[in-house]
């Protein structure tokens, strides 16, 4: 029950689908990658070095990454809890759970940014509570996380669940019987088997942090070192004709996407077994 | 397989007192934290997906039923909307059809570079999208490596429907690929041998045996790329060049009517689109199961 | 002769999987290649069918060169062993298939393929199920209808790979006696593969047994129990009892004791086997002294097993109600073969 090996083109038709491939894939995802990394540079290391180096580039990076290190272990948390509610035990209302879960893959990254500001914008619903306490959610660091938290959150959920569902209980219940306790089970028997996915559910979700544009770009305000991540900068800069300063920040989410897809290969080569079925190639 | 009655004298009869193996996800609540993983779950979900969801659907109805209808008769809401939705499913039908070839290409071809482009497949996930936005904008503006060729053949790119086309199919080429390949790669090629033993030539192995047992995972790529076109931003806002009526997305609208504090109609708006994705993915989801019933599934 | 098969090689990187296979089938014959798991019968079938080519060797079929032709074009007949049905089309569908992907020119009317197919699902005896879903059906259910599928094209050869191998064993029995018959209506040239030594001498007028890729022995069902060629035929087609001697002008030497031996064997020493049910016990006289370690009793015989004075371990059957019905464990007696097989 083999399927058919990967073999060299030999037809007319399997160079011409192979040429299309090559063409379309170099034209529609290489092309743009490749017009970053060039434009970036184009006039050399040092106005790339030099645009880079500036106090509100410094900022959106630092920003960047505070939010990610504060919205990825987040959903790694809640994935991990989801994951385990759901793959061990049987309750009512499991697929309505998982649909739920799976929303936000699919709403636009605007609405993910949009709520925010009806739950907490000056005339969201809890907007006086916040103006009387002089709590600033809007415009500021907790909706920066709040909107990156709730595009993110499926990326952990969705790698670990189908894989402790294949893994099954097996291991975990013969650990019980040993006189296993809670903690001692997740650790010592269930964390090693969902490591490399979990790992993985991790780079993907940081990944997308990083770079998440439409929802932090609804909820940020765009206060130049104070509320602008990457992304934002990349696109206050472009916009002001800030060739340079734009396609040098870009470059760095850029060379991020590559890191991260390099990773992700490996990960996918390495750990194929210990990753969900769908992931191994 | 499904239950259904043996009809056949010749085969086994399952003995009345036969009991089947009881299976080990039965054993509810032999394992811990039950209680504790569902609340936090349940809690989390609520704060970040549920209660948000549910003010925005609360929204538009502030001024009643008609500022809602008001917002949805607005001919440049309507024109936004249309924008979305067509520009998303051209770019999805093309992906469908590219991401066909692609998959197969990858998985049944072995051609140096082979592992590498498979890895590329997935950059439209993993760059993001202001980046995406800003180097496809660039590319195709009259300036660009590829605008500076177009343009003087009449063919205006950036800042057009065709660039935000473009772009969305840049963002979707993964959905279609990374759907159809793991069913491509685990075709049995007994499957294909039985074909040709049994007098099928190559085109009608292709298009009979296996493009009908693609069809479910290419229609879930093809709605994946299609929900995530119509919602998409931030690789579009660069090439779109926004001009009300012309190249205006409906997530641009959005932001806009945000900044104009008018938060019904940002909500409206957002409603819409969320009522669109969610009725994408209930068709994708009645397919599935009408391909279930015509017994793909094992 | 139908179909000729010669001096066949193929080799897969670096493993040979078939070294100088030979062999003939006449038209209408049912031919078993047995051996077991690496001996290279699915690979000959694969040649056979056209979906690998050999190194070198020949294959033809009614004095026609099949290696030239592709394997739409031989008119074969192949039932997988995974069965490989199409899973989106119906029963229906999937018997009519070969039918509708012929050239336009030489397809038949719709109405003719109509017929074939409910001809074809009732030899199969699954006349109410043609619209049914593979999905849908059971394990045997399946394997008939791959075998529908295969004969619809009217096929001058036919060929089933390990064709009951993913049943179980009641439904085996079942298939076997069914598949007999198909043969004998269709009297097609059939070549079946299997592991299972019982099922071709069960079917086959003529058994090739395959070791490693190469011929160890060709015979009818008869010729291959009575005769084996080889150590390893005698070996796979049961069990194999095993004691020292030596031959001496055909007639085995044991300890005080003679036998009969089959096998063109040379004097001197050898490895003599025997079969369980090929041999006497009693309590005394001549033979090799043994002890019983277990009665056995399931099954339509009753089965000892026993250990000799060194270690060696025995099997002997005995019918039911026999005298050996009296032996206990721990009874010391003695084993004399009626007949030995030597091998060099």
């Amino acid at each position: 029950m083999t399927a058919r090996a990967a073999k060299a083109p030999k037809t007319a038709a399997g160079f011409a689908l192979l040429a299309f491939t090559l063409l379309w894939m170099g034209f529609i995802i290489l092309l743009p990658l490749v017009n970053v990394l060039v434009t970036a540079f184009s006039q050399g290391i040092k106005p790339y070095l030099a645009a880079l180096d500036t106090p509100d580039a410094h900022a959106a990076i630092w920003l960047t990454l505070l939010v990610s290190a504060i919205a990825v272990p987040l959903n790694a948390v809640f994935g991990i809890c989801a994951a385990w509610c759901i793959t061990r035990f049987e309750f009512k209302g499991k697929s309505l759970l998982l649909s739920i879960l799976d929303l936000p893959f699919s709403i636009s990254p605007v609405i993910s940014g949009l709520v925010w500001i009806l739950l907490f914008g000056a005339q969201g619903w809890f907007g006086f509570l916040l103006r009387d306490h002089d709590i600033k959610i809007v415009f500021a660091l907790p909706s920066l996380v709040l909107a990156t938290v709730l595009v993110t959150l499926p990326f952990i959920a969705r790698e670990l669940i189908p894989l402790m569902e294949d893994q099954g209980t097996d291991e975990e219940v013969a650990a019980r019987t040993l006189g296993a306790r809670g903690w001692d089970i997740f650790f010592r028997v269930t964390l090693p088997n969902i490591k490399w996915a979990l790992l993985y559910g991790v780079l993907l979700c940081t990944a997308r942090a990083m770079g998440e544009f439409g929802a932090v770009s609804v909820v940020s305000g765009h206060i130049r070192g104070l509320t602008d991540t990457l992304p934002l900068y990349i696109e206050i800069t472009y916009n002001q004709y800030d060739t340079i300063g734009a396609f040098a920040a870009a470059s760095i989410l850029a060379g991020l996407a590559i890191v991260t897809l390099v990773l992700k290969t490996i990960l996918e080569w390495r750990f194929a077994g210990e990753l969900a079925a769908a992931r191994r190639h | 397989m499904t239950g259904q009655p043996d009809t056949a004298a010749t085969e086994p009869v399952i003995p009345d007192h036969f009991q089947a193996p009881h299976p080990a996800k039965g054993t509810t609540r032999v394992l811990p934290g039950f209680k504790i993983t569902l609340g936090l779950t349940l809690f989390y979900l609520s704060a970040i997906v549920i209660i948000p969801l549910i003010a925005l659907v609360a929204r538009p109805w502030e001024h009643g039923w008609q500022g809602f209808q008001f917002v949805l008769t607005d001919t440049r809401v309507l024109h936004a909307l249309h924008l979305s939705f067509i520009t998303a499913l051209a770019a999805a039908v093309v992906n469908a059809v590219a991401g066909l070839a692609v998959a197969w290409v990858l998985t049944r071809y072995n051609f140096p570079g082979r592992k590498l482009l498979d890895a590329l497949i997935d950059l439209p996930f993993a760059l993001p999208t202001a980046v995406a936005g800003i180097a496809l904008s660039s590319l195709y503006a009259s300036n660009g490596w590829i605008g500076s060729i177009t343009e003087p053949l009449g063919l205006k790119i950036a800042y057009t429907p065709i660039g935000i086309f473009l772009a969305l199919t840049f963002i979707g080429l993964p959905f279609v690929v990374r759907s159809v390949q793991p069913v491509l790669a685990e075709f049995e090629a007994e499957v294909e041998e039985a074909a040709e033993t049994l007098g099928a030539t190559d085109f009608q192995t292709a298009f009979r045996v296996i493009l009908p047992a693609l069809m479910p995972s290419l229609v879930t790529g093809f709605s994946l790329a299609l929900a995530r076109g119509v919602g998409e931003y931030g690789s579009v806002i660069f090439i779109a060049g926004n001009m009300p009526y012309v190249s205006e997305i409906a997530p641009l609208l959005i932001v806009i009517k945000l900044q104009e504090f008018d938060y019904a109609g940002a909500a409206s708006v957002g409603v819409i689109m969320l009522a669109m994705s969610l009725a994408i993915l209930l068709v994708l989801n009645i397919t599935q199961r009408f391909f279930a019933n015509v017994g793909s599934a094992k | 002769m139908s179909l000729i098969v010669k001096n066949i090689n193929k080799t897969f990187t670096n493993f040979p999987a078939l070294r100088d296979v030979t062999f003939e089938a006449k038209s209408g014959e049912f031919i078993a290649l047995l051996g077991p798991s690496g001996s290279g019968k699915t690979t000959l079938l694969r040649l056979l069918a056209g979906l690998d080519t050999p190194n070198t060797g020949e294959i033809s079929f009614e004095g026609e060169n099949y290696l030239k032709l592709n394997p739409r074009d031989r008119r074969v007949g192949m039932v997988f062993q995974s069965y490989a049905l199409f899973r989106h089309m119906t029963v229906a569908q999937n018997i009519a298939f070969g039918l509708n992907v012929r050239p336009v020119k030489e397809r038949s009317s719709k109405s003719e393929i109509k017929a074939t197919v409910e001809r074809l699902l009732k030899l199969i005896q699954l006349e109410d199920l043609g619209k049914r879903y593979p999905s849908q059906l059971s394990g045997g259910q399946r394997q008939r209808v791959a075998l529908a599928r295969a004969l619809a094209i009217n096929p001058r050869l036919l060929l089933l790979d390990e064709p009951f191998g993913a049943l179980d064993a009641l439904v085996r029995k079942d298939l076997r006696r069914w598949l007999k018959r198909i043969h004998h209506e269709t009297g097609v040239t059939t070549i079946f593969v299997t592991h299972d030594q019982e099922e071709a001498l069960d079917l086959a007028d003529r058994v090739v047994v395959l070791k490693s890729g190469k011929v160890e022995q060709i015979g009818t069902p008869l010729d291959i129990h009575s005769n084996p060629k080889s150590a390893f035929v005698f070996d796979f087609l049961g069990s194999a009892n095993k004691a020292q001697g030596s031959v001496k002008s055909g007639v085995a030497q044991f300890d005080g004791f003679s036998a009969p031996v089959i096998g063109a064997a040379n004097d001197g020493d050898y490895v003599l086997r025997f079969r369980p049910y090929e041999a006497q016990l009693s309590r005394g006289g001549p033979g090799l002294p043994v002890t019983v370690t277990a009665v056995l009793p399931a099954g339509s015989t009753l089965r000892l097993e026993l250990t000799g004075t060194d270690g060696a371990l025995f099997e002997t059957q005995h019918t039911h109600g026999s005298e050996a019905q009296g032996f206990q464990v721990g009874d010391t007696l003695r084993l004399k073969p009626e007949r030995v097989y030597a091998y060099a």
